[in-house]
């Protein structure tokens, strides 16, 4: 079991990186990377969020929208049981789920803990169209080999969470030495960040292979 | 509307506000997909679809649509149409297109193009301007995808459109895989970056000499 557990986490966190190696999350990973502060601010939200949702949609997904005995609408209208809801409600429960989940998120940590609240502010209602959260959700539930249990597809939200947060730092690490120097001008900004990524990419390539 | 606005509206997004290389919005997809040129022209077509008919429905309800929420109403509308879309594909396209193409058409909800022209521009405008300005958006897009994918396909495979280019030449599959894929798009940006920079250099020098 903790075998299983730490072989997701090193596959989500190294061999396959959300940001490196399955580009998504790249807009949060260029938009807030420019600052080490605010990309660590930015990762901690991320993860937290796609822990959650990861969760909340697998519950979603095995309890609302598969076919079968277990379809709690299917207990009401028993037609549903045949068909489920698969097909039709997928995309638009998982992103209601997320969007339900930032605003949830955001109220609690106003209340609770506001010094975090601060920091985070801005960086919080962007998470709902990070494509990284929505992305780990689909995986989760559809893409892969084997059907995940809940606890799997919790920790593949969590490491998914905190390879992001790794690829974003080692980003704004680059990024605070790239503006010090000198740069040709047509490359400044934006393409140079992604010549970056690209190299680092080809770094984190060298893990590939180290989990079946 | 003039013909003229009308059409103004439509050729903006192709290259003044081409949402690849001038807004650098929606990267995600663009860079998951266009391992082959035939992947980036369906994902380009699924996500023109979307966009247009989300600016469609969002401008005909935007009188209705109350500030406060706007942004969830948004979404349902936009996730309405990518389920739709999904389900089309996969009726009508092979399935191995589909299989390529996977998880990053449902992803098409948080496109930030999508959501950009909701928020500002088809919330504020009438329907048919809104479908001019979606339609030559996910074309400016479309055909962005294609040139990306053009250059992958072609270094990385030495094939275009699945045809065999030269037979000399060896694949350098780094261009299909992750790495390739940024460094081909940071090179495309610098590249634009270049001209416009050019541009603007030579619109200086004319004005110098008529001083």
């Amino acid at each position: 079991m903790i075998k299983e557990i730490a072989l997701i986490i090193v596959s989500v966190v190294f061999v396959n990186n959300f940001v490196l190696s399955k580009f998504l999350g790249l807009c949060p990973f260029l938009g807030v990377s420019q600052k080490t502060s605010s990309a660590v601010g930015m990762g901690a939200a991320v993860t937290f969020v796609m822990t959650l949702s990861s969760a909340i949609t697998w519950i979603v997904y095995n309890y609302v929208l598969l076919p079968g005995d277990v379809n709690i609408i299917a207990k009401v209208f028993p037609s549903i049981r045949e068909l489920g809801l698969i097909d039709v409600l997928k995309t638009i429960s998982y992103i209601l789920v997320i969007a339900t989940l930032v605003q949830f998120v955001e109220m609690m940590l106003r209340k609770m803990v506001p010094t975090l609240y601060e920091s985070l502010g801005i960086y919080l209602p962007l998470i709902t169209t990070n494509c990284a959260v929505l992305g780990v959700a689909l995986l989760n539930t559809t893409d892969s080999p084997t059907q995940l249990g809940f606890l799997q597809a919790t920790v593949q939200g969590f490491g998914a969470g905190i390879g992001f947060t790794i690829a974003m730092l080692l980003m704004s690490g680059i990024r605070e030495r790239l503006a010090l120097v000198n740069i040709p001008q047509p490359l400044r900004g934006v393409p140079i960040a992604f010549i970056c990524t690209g190299l680092m990419a080809l770094a984190f390539f060298g893990f590939s292979g180290m989990v079946q | 509307m003039t013909e003229q606005t009308k059409l103004r509206e439509f050729t903006k997004g192709i290259f003044e506000y081409n949402p690849m290389f001038v807004l650098v919005l929606g990267i995600c997809p663009s860079l998951a997909v266009t391992t082959s040129v035939k992947n980036g022209l369906a994902m380009g077509g699924a996500a023109t679809f979307v966009l247009v008919c989300s600016n469609l429905i969002i401008s005909i309800l935007r009188a209705y649509i109350p500030r406060e929420i706007r942004i969830p109403c948004f979404i349902v509308v936009i996730a309405a149409f990518v389920t739709m879309v999904e389900l089309l594909m996969k009726a009508y396209l092979p399935p191995e297109l589909n299989a390529s193409l996977g998880i990053f058409i449902p992803l098409i909800v948080v496109n930030c193009i999508i959501m950009y022209r909701a928020e500002s521009f088809a919330y504020k405008n009438k329907p048919l301007a809104s479908v001019l300005d979606g339609a030559g958006l996910g074309l400016g897009w479309t055909l962005s995808l294609c040139l990306i994918s053009s250059i992958r396909e072609l270094l990385g495979e030495g094939t275009l459109f699945g045809l065999k280019i030269s037979e000399t030449y060896q694949p350098a599959s780094v261009m299909i895989m992750a790495p390739g894929a940024f460094i081909v798009l940071g090179l495309l940006l610098g590249f634009f970056n270049w001209r416009k920079l050019r541009k603007s250099e030579k619109s200086m020098k004319e004005f110098m000499k008529h001083d």
